[in-house]
């Protein structure tokens, strides 16, 4: 199953090592190690996606692989379709595949499967008021953490730098908190 | 009152996680929402189980609301199910539609044959292709579907005594009243 798809990644790999090794000045051995070393990388990197498809071409295939790394598997939910190894992601590829040969954008797609299994599928949430709390949440508490810092400075400057410290490190560790 | 503070962030903190370990034991945390709900069933035209030259579409269900049960012979849960389907599936009041998910036909036969066969109609859909149009991504799950064709509801997992009693039963109830 590896192997299938293995082949046309790495057939296009093997072509490039060969011009490198063959083609190459004296250039630095470390150099060439660590170049073959990364290509095996990519290798199983991209080994990781699963059965042969018949792909047009290999720009099809980077997007087939692309789309497929940003949709999550409703299956085992912490994996995208195209790492899992679940029947229904295995479902859901050919479907992927077969709507790409119809011509289908990514867009179109991505409609179809969020129709029917709901905006998780998305794995980059869209904006929408069911999600604003999600996108700027993080942005509010960092405000807030901002608001309670400002007010323990004021606090401090207000009672002077004559305070003793206790005192003072009350609302400031109040502030760390945050 | 400043003195209180970092004891209320504390307090704050406990009843956020309170609430999250509360919620979590509310919810199937691996359910998906079905955005299908209260929209028309999909289309679909597929064999009978025990027929497979006979085909069954979505018109030649409508007029009668059915429960369309996913289950599948590799499914561990729907032998959970089983059971209790086998038990409370006649008292429920609508008609009980087996969908058999990726199965060889031999082993769904050969695992009613065993377990008993609930159905008042089996179809099979052995490739998947189908159930993704119902967003079905495992087994079991089952859809409450009315006579009009429209999803009323939707269960992920088995339905277990509970689930019947609490969710399935009184969407039935409300289904039947507005048309009986």
């Amino acid at each position: 199953m590896r192997l299938g798809l293995r082949r046309s990644p790495l057939a296009g790999d093997a072509f490039a090592l060969k011009n490198i090794t063959t083609g190459a000045s004296p250039a630095s051995g470390l150099l060439r190690v660590i170049f073959i070393a990364l290509l095996l990388c990519a290798g199983v990197a991209h080994a990781q996606a699963i059965e042969p498809m018949p792909f047009k071409d290999h720009a099809q295939e980077l997007r087939f692989q692309q789309l497929t790394h940003q949709l999550r598997c409703p299956m085992c939910q912490n994996e995208t379709l195209a790492d899992s190894n679940a029947p229904i992601a295995r479902d859901l590829r050919n479907q992927i595949f077969q709507m790409m040969q119809q011509g289908r954008s990514d867009e179109e797609i991505k409609q179809y499967l969020v129709a029917r299994y709901s905006r998780f599928v998305l794995y980059d949430p869209p904006l929408t008021p069911g999600t604003w709390l999600l996108w700027f949440g993080p942005l509010l508490i960092l405000l807030g953490g901002a608001g309670v810092v400002l007010v323990a400075i004021r606090k401090r400057s207000r009672t002077g730098t004559a305070t003793e410290a206790p005192t003072d490190n009350g609302p400031i560790d109040n502030g760390d908190d945050w | 009152m400043s003195r209180l503070l970092p004891f209320i962030g504390f307090m704050l903190l406990v009843g956020l996680f309170g609430f999250g370990i509360w919620w979590n034991t509310q919810h199937d945390q691996n359910a998906i929402p079905t955005p299908l709900l209260d929209k028309p069933a999909p289309a679909f035209n597929l064999p009978k189980l025990y027929e497979p030259t006979q085909m069954v579409s979505k018109v030649d269900l409508l007029g009668k609301p059915y429960l369309l049960n996913v289950f599948a012979s590799w499914c561990i849960e729907c032998g959970v199910e089983h059971p209790v389907l086998t038990a409370e599936g006649p008292t429920l009041g609508v008609q009980l539609v087996g969908y058999n998910y990726k199965d060889a036909p031999d082993d769904a036969k050969g695992w009613l044959a065993k377990h008993g066969n609930p159905y008042d109609l089996l179809i099979a859909d052995e490739p998947g292709r189908t159930a993704i149009d119902f967003g079905v991504y495992g087994a079991p799950e089952s859809f409450l579907i009315d006579a009009k064709g429209v999803i009323r509801y939707k269960h992920i997992g088995p339905l277990t005594p509970d689930v019947m009693a609490k969710e399935l039963k009184p969407a039935i109830a409300a289904m039947l009243k507005e048309a009986p």
